[in-house]
């Protein structure tokens, strides 16, 4: 063992410089890049035999544009979260909310949902692991609902290609959505529709694991995993996202925006929800699609029911939660969102 | 003769997981066998919230990612 340790202790100094001067030069390297995006969108749309203002010209600006935008917003995003997130795990989440049925612990929940790291294919295991110990099951909801909805990404990217006050207005109802659906769901007493060896399950202990003892540089290098792993991962929606906001930027006439997404269509908001639901994208996917849609005409409240619906309301989450939950569960499940999210949609429609 | 369990739901990082164990008994010479814990209830009743979550000899070491290369064969030696 203590050869393992010298083995590393000296290796360690000269890959720890490396790795500061590495992620240094790449944030220098990603904002003088992010500064010529303009330069460099016109200069490719300039290579393609069409008009620069033709419908091709502005889709393929509107492409050139917005893929290195969201990469590089992406991976800056990606990395300052992996590193924050460091700080959290769901053993400690899941102390802190245990026994908080008060009205304090939705909220907690949901701020908890956004920071706290865990991936959709370990989502069963959370959710027995929070319920066992205690968690109660509204409170649950409340994490699960607002892990998705108001995560880092979509915020970070709306703020980029939208701008703040659309971030700010979707991180508020969002945030309040996650609140008030665990809060509704909670006070339903819907314990009994689990399934049956959930409600039965008695959880072992939490593993009672050795407290990691982290140095800053090992959440950096959390970080620079995590942007491998995401943006190794979505980069895919990210091109098929802009590729349909870039048809939507250069093809759809206003007017027919106007009519099937603009405010005074009364059906397009609960239409936005069921077109969003079966999509199955992430939040670096979707939003291209959304900028475009506002930048069209498209009325605000559409594109956040159509937006919060994408990312909040999953199938293949709903497919993993049957394990754990009926179907009538995920049924009052998507029913609760789909109703806040509709109440979003109206209210912002109604007041723009 | 070690006996390690992968708890995992099968996904990338789970297999990822599972090679490192194996190189790095091969690497200290250490005879393991491997359990790949893949079912949902199982993985929750081992106290696990977070994969892939690793278990030496019954006792749970690591949960949620991929394990330190250089942890892994302290656990492996211990």
């Amino acid at each position: 063992m203590t050869t393992a340790i010298h083995e590393i202790g000296p290796k360690r100094e000269t890959s720890d410089w490396v790795w500061y001067a590495g992620i240094f030069g790449a944030a220098v390297i990603g904002w003088l890049a992010y500064g010529q995006l303009i330069p460099f969108s016109e200069w490719v749309t300039a290579l393609f035999p069409v008009a620069r203002d033709s419908h091709s010209g502005e889709a393929i600006a509107f492409f050139a544009y917005d893929v290195p935008k969201v990469l590089l917003l992406l991976t800056g995003i990606v990395f300052v979260t992996g590193v924050l997130r460091s700080w959290f795990s769901p053993e400690k989440t899941r102390a802190m909310l245990a026994g908080k049925r008060e009205i304090l612990g939705y909220p907690l929940a949901a701020l908890l949902g956004v920071l706290t790291p865990f991936c959709s294919c370990s989502s069963v295991p959370l959710f027995i692991g929070f319920v066992s110990a205690g968690v109660p099951l509204g409170v649950t909801f409340s994490f699960l609902i607002a892990g998705p909805m108001v995560g880092p990404v979509g915020l970070g990217l709306l703020y980029g290609l939208v701008g703040w006050q659309i971030a700010t207005i979707y991180l508020v109802f969002g945030f309040s959505i996650a609140t008030v659906a665990g809060y509704v769901m909670g006070k339903m007493r819907l314990e009994r529709y689990l399934q049956d060896w959930v409600r039965e399950l008695n959880a072992g202990p939490v593993g009672d694991l050795p407290e990691v003892k982290f140095i800053f540089i090992d959440r950096l290098k959390i970080g620079v995993e995590q942007v491998r792993e995401i943006v190794g991962k979505v980069w895919i929606w990210v091109l098929v996202g802009i590729g349909i906001g870039a048809l939507i930027h250069g093809y759809v006439p206003e007017a027919m925006m106007l009519k099937i997404m603009g405010g005074e269509a009364w059906w397009s908001v609960p239409a936005a929800v069921v077109v969003g639901v079966p999509m199955y994208t992430n939040a670096a996917g979707v939003i291209p699609i959304v900028e475009a849609l506002l930048g069209k005409g498209a009325a605000l409240g559409t594109t956040l029911a159509f937006m919060m619906s994408v990312i909040a309301l999953s199938l293949p989450e709903m497919i993993i939660l049957k394990q754990v939950l009926t179907l009538r569960l995920i049924a009052i499940f998507i029913a609760v969102v789909s109703a806040g999210i509709l109440a979003t949609g109206y209210l912002f429609n109604l007041l723009l | 003769m070690k006996s390690v369990k992968v708890y995992g739901p099968g996904c990338k990082r789970c297999e990822t997981t599972e090679k490192m164990v194996r190189d790095a008994a091969a690497k200290l010479g250490i005879d393991v066998t491997i359990e790949k814990v893949a079912d949902a209830k199982s993985i929750a009743m081992a106290g696990v919230m977070s994969t892939p979550a690793l278990a030496v000899d019954g006792k749970l070491v690591h949960a949620g990612g991929l394990p330190d290369a250089a942890k892994l064969e302290q656990w492996l030696a211990a």
